[in-house]
């Protein structure tokens, strides 16, 4: 009876074990690759102000639409700036607005959903305007945000974070309202546990795998819509580069200089691609039905 | 007590087993699943197959069924012989043949068993359609047929039924129709009655019993039930850890057994005699209970709906010391009872008088102070512990929320490892490392961490295996005397019921119909329902742990099913 064996480990475990597989292989190859792009794109980006050539926003009367060459690693824009140092620094508003729009839908909708989640009465208030906010288009919003505020990295997160955040409060509420029902939760609430304690010690802990999924998810989105408003002209100020911004003034020199959309283009799609990839290989690896299944 | 005697020498063999070997896949060196089973079944006869939760039944009955899942599991010897093929070289399309006409098999949870979106008639006329030559017509003419013999009730509209339309009995029938249609020689049967109440189950045996004698199929029962063992079985083989340790004729088994193991799991097998009540307290009531009621839903926005009365006018007073059991079948009201007293629902109507206090009409805010007075244990060991914390913090998680300081609470958890016969060092482990009788060990321990005066036990032994089934009981008697505890022991196990409850409540749809000392009501039952609760208890004329005939029958008369 009391001896106890030192850990229990799932035949997959053992078998990977046996064979001690590099980590790298056991997420797959796809992952992998995927986890080294991302890697490589947010350092470019961060470090861009290290290692650029040029100063992205400089001018150049001299060198306006020069093709690659040792001087400018991709030619340059319309304006004479190097293409590689607008590409890599415009990746640092892509992302910082990619992260943050997911950081603030998270934390937004983790918060609304415990409380919808836990609270009866709460609830169905809380889940009639999620309904109403989801009904709000991202862009329509964000056009009216920049119309009123100016362009901002503000703006932008704000309207991609508004019909974000609804998804996310469903998402907590279910995981919630599934998680209040097992014994060890109705086993704090009777050893006296408040209200806070049974909330965000036991019902929390809970939503975190699936919210880290949603968070990649929401990511790879709002750098999407972040570069379609830029597009359109209603995100971040022109001044900027960003991915977005870069392919829009580009738009009217494509012809003759395809470079101007295809790079920044090509950095966004790897970017959202990576980004989605390691949120499928998070959601394989943190769903509790794949876990089951292991165990 | 009367046991099957027929003598099976003469009769065809259906099944042979021989030194039959299954591990895990492609590890030849892992210790087998299970090592060299033997195992002969004659038409006609039942065999069963006891042993507790991974002693290797169910793999037994899936390999013979060529079931196994195939990244995991793999035969790595040994013979099955299924009237003369040879089932572990079958093709798969061979096995798809043999299975149903030859060898069919029903399981524990008929509603997972069936699908349910397709119409159950329709499901048993598929097994025709697939390996018979049979028209629509005769089909359906057959279907029905099977479904009459099988005893369901208005077979037109339960041909036409969708499976959660039916009772849990009833579409266990239908998956004995589907077994059986193609008539096959061997018929396997995985804890068929398992997640019944005790009379549904008392039929489903009967019927397999007549299905049996009618078809002349040999049926390979397991069950972890030694009570439906001695009912129903003709030959019994005993499995611990992936081996038979002993095969023998029923009466021989539960009279005389040769194995160790054998005498441990019989001994531990409650017996329906009740226990001797203590002598009642001189001190005050722990719990009063005065007209509780429960009524769910109920008084719609629009239409005011009468609501599911789960439980009316409950009376009862527990004492220090002693144990009030609560027995029922599902959908009886016991755990809504239990769960209302722990305030985990809010009882509709009523009074709840825990230490002194008025509980029942109390705010959740106001209640806080007096929840360290009662404490609950849960059934299910593997979800009562939250899977994130280590065992320290579980069981220091009551006393600090009442103001213990941290350290306080980690010495006084430390003892109360000791005391529910666990390793101090085991706290600092999280509950996936412990088997669950030991998940059910800390829940006590968390429970008692909070000195209540009352403990409510949701039936918290009935997940367990017999064995440690016995060893959960002796803590909380344990426990008990040492504390003076007041337990309120909800149960549908009317053996447990009779080994630790001083009084017995029986309830039915809500209602309580009997009330009294366990040994008048186990022993004298006036309400016909108690009569057929007792009446269908499997095996309850057997003493198992004495190896002979319980002295003592309760004399039941003029019970009816």
């Amino acid at each position: 009876m009391t001896q106890i064996p030192s850990s229990r480990h799932s035949a997959f475990q053992v078998v990977t074990g046996l064979f001690s597989v590099p980590k790298a292989m056991r997420i797959g190859v796809g992952p992998t690759i995927a986890a080294v792009i991302l890697v490589a794109i947010v350092l470019a980006a961060v470090l861009a102000p290290y290692y650029v050539p040029y100063n992205p926003l400089e001018m150049n009367a001299m060198a306006r639409l020069k093709p690659p060459s040792d001087d400018f690693l991709l030619g340059t824009d319309p304006y004479g700036r190097d293409i590689f140092s607008r590409v890599v620094t415009g990746g640092r508003v892509s992302l910082l607005i990619g992260v943050g729009a997911a950081v603030v839908s998270v934390a937004v909708g983790l918060l609304i959903g415990l409380v919808a989640g836990y609270f009866r009465l709460a609830d169905s208030i809380i889940m009639r305007i999620m309904d109403s906010l989801m009904a709000i288009p991202a862009i329509l919003l964000a056009i009216a945000l920049v119309a009123l505020n100016g362009p901002s990295v503000t703006s932008v997160i704000i309207a991609i974070t508004v019909p974000e955040v609804p998804r996310v409060v469903r998402l907590v509420r279910s995981v919630v309202l599934t998680a209040r029902e097992e014994p060890y939760v109705e086993a704090a609430i009777a050893l006296g546990s408040s209200m806070p304690k049974v909330l965000l010690q036991h019902l929390m802990p809970n939503t975190f795998a699936p919210l880290i999924v949603q968070g990649t998810y929401i990511c790879a989105s709002a750098i999407l819509i972040e570069a379609i408003l830029s597009f359109l002209g209603a995100g971040v100020s022109t001044e900027i580069p960003t991915w977005g911004n870069i392919m829009a003034e580009g738009r009217s020199y494509f012809q003759i200089k395809p470079g101007l959309i295809f790079w920044p283009g090509l950095m966004l799609s790897l970017c959202i691609l990576a980004i989605n990839l390691l949120g499928d290989t998070a959601r394989d690896i943190l769903d509790p039905r794949m876990k089951k299944r292991e165990v | 007590m009367e046991f099957k005697s027929k003598d099976f020498t003469d009769a065809k063999r259906v099944l042979k087993i021989r030194g039959l070997t299954v591990g895990l896949a492609g590890r030849p060196k892992a210790d087998p699943v299970l090592r060299g089973i033997d195992l002969d079944i004659r038409a006609g006869e039942t065999h069963c197959l006891v042993g507790e939760s991974g002693s290797g039944k169910s793999v037994t009955s899936l390999t013979a069924m060529g079931l196994l899942p195939k990244d995991a599991l793999e035969i790595q010897g040994g013979s099955i012989d299924l009237e003369g093929i040879e089932i572990t070289q079958a093709k798969p399309a061979q096995m798809r043949a043999l299975r149903a006409r030859r060898i069919a098999m029903i399981f524990q949870e008929p509603m997972t068993a069936l699908n349910p979106v397709l119409r159950v008639g329709e499901q048993i006329e598929e097994v025709l359609n697939m390996h018979s030559d049979l028209s629509r017509a005769e089909a359906k003419a057959r279907t029905i047929d099977m479904m009459e013999q099988v005893h369901l009730p208005d077979v037109e509209r339960i041909y036409a039924a969708f499976p959660h339309q039916l009772s849990g009995g009833q579409r266990q029938r239908i998956m004995i129709a589907m077994a059986l249609i193609l008539d096959p020689d061997l018929l396997i049967a995985d804890e068929p009655t398992t997640a019944l109440d005790v009379t549904t189950q008392l039929q489903i045996l009967k019927l397999i019993s007549e299905m049996q004698e009618r078809h002349g199929t040999a049926v390979l029962f397991i069950t972890h039930d030694m009570g439906v063992v001695a009912e129903i079985a003709d030959t019994v083989s005993v499995m611990q850890k992936g081996r038979i340790v002993e095969s023998a004729p029923i009466r021989q088994l539960l009279t005389a057994p040769k194995e160790d193991y054998t005498r441990k799991l019989l001994q531990a097998v409650p017996n329906l005699d009740p226990r001797a009540p203590r002598a009642p307290a001189e001190a005050r009531d722990v719990i009063t209970v005065d007209g509780l009621e429960m009524t769910y839903g109920g008084g719609g926005f629009f239409r005011a709906s009468q609501g599911v009365r789960a439980a009316q006018e409950v009376n009862f007073t527990i004492q220090p010391g002693r144990t009030l059991g609560i027995v029922g079948e599902s959908g009886s009201g016991k755990s809504t009872v239990a769960r209302a007293i722990m305030r985990l629902i809010d009882p509709t109507a009523g009074k709840v008088t825990v230490a002194g206090t008025e509980i029942a009409q109390l705010s959740r805010r106001q209640l806080q102070p007096h929840r360290k007075h009662f404490q609950i244990v849960f059934q299910d060991p593997y979800r009562s512990l939250n899977p994130r914390w280590t065992v320290a913090r579980s069981l220091c998680e009551g006393p600090i929320n009442f103001g213990t300081s941290r350290a306080d609470a980690m010495e006084h958890a430390a003892e109360l490892m000791e005391l529910v016969d666990l390793p101090r060092d085991a706290l600092d482990r999280y509950p996936h490392q412990f088997s669950g009788g030991q998940r059910q060990r800390i829940a006590i321990a968390r429970a008692v961490a909070m000195k209540p005066d009352l403990l409510v036990a949701d039936e918290a032994v009935s997940a367990l295996d017999v064995s440690v089934q016995a060893q959960v009981l002796d803590l909380l008697d344990d426990v008990q005397e040492k504390f003076g505890i007041a337990m309120l022991f909800i149960t549908h196990d009317l053996r447990v019921a009779a080994q630790i409850c001083d009084e017995v409540l029986v309830m039915q749809k809500g209602v309580v119909v009997e009330h009294g000392l366990a040994g008048e009501v186990l022993a004298a039952p006036r309400h016909d329902y108690t009569r057929n609760l007792i009446e269908a208890a499997p095996g309850r004329h057997w003493d198992f742990a004495n190896f002979r005939a319980l002295d003592r029958t309760p004399p039941v008369t003029g019970a009816t099913l």
